[in-house]
């Protein structure tokens, strides 16, 4: 896949651009308001981060038509650094989760994204889902019957209007009709206003107000680790899909250092972590956005926007940003994984759902794919670890064959020495065995030792041992390791 | 005589029953060519994106959809090649086909998703409706 240059990243695709960006600008704020409510500081503070991202992310990028902004995944990880310390750590771990970034874009770890099994990236965003659809839930349940029309008719416009009109988002219509008819109405509802500020100014230069210590990284480095990778590992899944979408390519490293630097640049004018976001993103490339300047229009419009009908957005419904939640989590979950759980192999759907389930007791997504990544290495190695051995009795009895296939490593050597029948091959009096690795293949030097305590085993019973059959790396590793070529070494004869 | 034959597929039984008549249109006339066309939508690019981050194995994915469609035009020696276009199946098809200037298109009644079908209407029905060739919906 060819990726475009810069110039024809910015402006081959002028019009479409703009009117795209128009579109996700409009759709962003709803989900801007509300991640700043899950992650428990005002609304001004999701906001700055969907206006500045994209603008940045457009200029820094590694994946043009791309939108990044303030999402559910990182709101739902600042929530309890914001209750226990406070929104000015939530900035300094913000500013932190950039270097981390940007060091990891250095690194170039993204092609080690490949190390993240199918299955757990399933589960993440199957947690995320449910994450951010339990997130509503106070503003759900326990509400006045008008919220709960509210919401309802807000779901209805939702998911039936794009049946009739494709053009304008439907979220947008949602939100602008249940706020029309509240205020004309005037019933009395919780709306956006009581959550927090909106203010009416443009975001300003201040360094995070917290004592620069030792004490303070260490509160906040932990939650900057894991806003980092889960960062990286939804813009990095984004990227693919809307490489997919367009027929395009991508500068994936490129992509994770301009993560960094825009939220380097958020945290200091008073924004929250942010990241690509997938539904967003799917959004704008439908709506004909290509390039760089569908992104960077979005954050533009979007705070002209806010600066133009602040009076208006104070006084959104929660009921109606509620049904925008909801429609966001039923759209982020992966349907398709429950359709295809039966067929699945078992150990996949396992790590699916441990993936889910730890994220939902952590409420910690980078703990579920930590979860998940080492039981699907554990699953693999008691799944690769099966060895197999064919026994032959030769030479009129005197020689027995121990022909062995699999891979020989610290998990499966505890099989290889139970395969071998020491007793019994002294009582049929056998004088020699030939251990054939012909299929098979060392690994560490656990594998090395095991076949060291075999070779010693048979010796208590004066029975020779040949190895034959082994592969160069094979040979190379008990050349280095192997004790048993020593007869002076090991158990004595008898 | 149609000479361009564009075939939307999708791998569904309906599109199997289209490619037989796409097949027949063939029939006493060497010159003609199949193109199968196959959409990606943003929810499937979204979810195979999901199961293979590595692109080649979602076209191999994609491909083997598709096996048995290829097999009916290697059985009957049409001329074929495959395409993958991206974006919503209606719109796209209908794009695709006009600018390339086709001479009929082929396409099954239904796709794969009956419910979808019922709600947002049919994709041959879209096509139908604004290609600028002869369609053939195959019941």
């Amino acid at each position: 896949m060819e990726t475009l240059s810069f110039r024809e990243s910015w402006f081959s695709n002028l019009k479409n651009d703009v009117l795209a960006g128009l579109v996700v600008a409009l759709a962003l704020i709803p989900e801007a308001i509300a991640f700043s409510i899950i992650a428990g500081v005002d609304p001004m503070v999701g906001l700055y981060s969907s206006f500045m991202i994209p603008i940045l992310i457009a200029f820094v990028g590694g994946r043009p038509g791309m939108i990044s902004a303030a999402t559910g995944a990182m709101a739902l990880l600042f929530i309890t650094l914001v209750k226990d310390h406070g929104i000015e750590y939530l900035f300094a771990a913000t500013i932190l989760t950039g270097l981390f970034q940007i060091l990891f874009g250095t690194l170039k770890l993204a092609r080690h994204m490949k190390f993240i099994p199918r299955s757990v990236m399933v589960g993440f965003v199957n947690a995320l889902a449910i994450m951010i659809f339990t997130s509503q839930f106070p503003y759900l349940f326990g509400q006045t019957w008008p919220s709960y029309a509210m919401t309802i008719g807000a779901l209805v416009i939702i998911y039936g209007l794009p049946l009739l009109i494709k053009s304008i988002p439907s979220t947008l219509v949602a939100i602008v009709g249940i706020t029309a008819i509240a205020m004309i109405l005037d019933v009395k509802v919780p709306m956006i206003g009581d959550m927090g500020m909106i203010t009416r100014s443009l975001p300003r230069f201040s360094i995070p107000n917290l004592p620069l210590t030792f004490g303070t990284f260490m509160i906040i480095a932990p939650y900057s680790f894991a806003l980092a990778l889960v960062g990286l590992t939804e813009s990095l899944l984004t990227a693919a899909i809307v490489d997919d979408m367009t027929d395009t390519g991508s500068n994936k490293n490129k992509e994770s250092q301009g993560q960094g630097i825009s939220n380097i640049v958020v945290g200091f004018f008073g924004g929250m972590a942010g990241c690509a976001m997938i539904g967003q993103s799917v959004i704008n490339v439908q709506a004909g956005g290509r390039g760089r300047l569908s992104t960077f229009t979005a954050g533009a419009f979007l705070i002209v926007l806010i600066m133009g009908l602040r009076d208006y957005v104070v006084q959104i419904p929660m009921a109606a940003l509620v049904a925008v939640m909801i429609m966001v989590s039923i759209g982020t979950f992966d349907w398709q994984s429950l359709k295809t759980l039966r067929i699945t192999p078992k150990s996949d759907a396992f790590v699916m759902i441990v993936t889910v389930l730890t994220v939902l007791t952590t409420h910690n997504l980078a703990l579920g794919v930590l979860a998940g990544v080492v039981l699907s290495a554990v699953f693999f190695a008691s799944k690769i670890s099966k060895v197999h051995v064919e026994k032959r009795i030769e030479q009129d009895g005197l020689m027995k064959l121990y022909q062995i296939s699999g891979q020989l490593f610290f998990v499966s050597v505890t099989d290889l020495i139970n395969l071998f029948d020491f007793n019994n091959d002294n009582h049929d009096n056998i004088k020699e065995v030939e251990i054939n690795f012909s299929n098979a293949n060392f690994w560490d030097d656990s594998a090395v030792a095991a076949i060291d305590k075999i070779v010693f085993k048979y010796r208590q019973y004066d029975i020779k041992v040949n190895l034959s059959g082994l592969n160069e790396q094979s040979a190379r590793l008990i050349d280095r390791l192997a004790t048993h070529t020593d007869l002076n070494s090991g158990p004595s004869l008898h | 005589m149609f000479n361009k034959i564009l075939l939307a597929a999708d791998g569904s039984e309906h599109s199997l029953r289209a490619t037989e008549k796409a097949i027949f249109l063939t029939q006493n006339n060497p010159a003609a060519t199949i193109e199968i066309v196959y959409v990606v939508n943003s929810e499937t690019s979204k979810s195979d994106v999901l199961r293979e981050l590595d692109t080649d194995a979602i076209t191999l994915k994609r491909h083997q959809k598709l096996v048995p469609t290829q097999e009916k035009l290697k059985q009957a020696k049409v001329d074929f090649k495959v395409t993958f276009i991206h974006g919503e199946p209606g719109p796209s098809i209908v794009k695709y086909a006009n600018d390339g200037k086709y001479d009929v298109i082929v396409i099954g009644s239904r796709g794969l998703n009956g419910l979808q079908e019922f709600v947002l209407g049919g994709v041959s029905h879209k096509v139908a409706k604004r290609a600028n060739c002869p369609v053939l919906i195959v019941k």
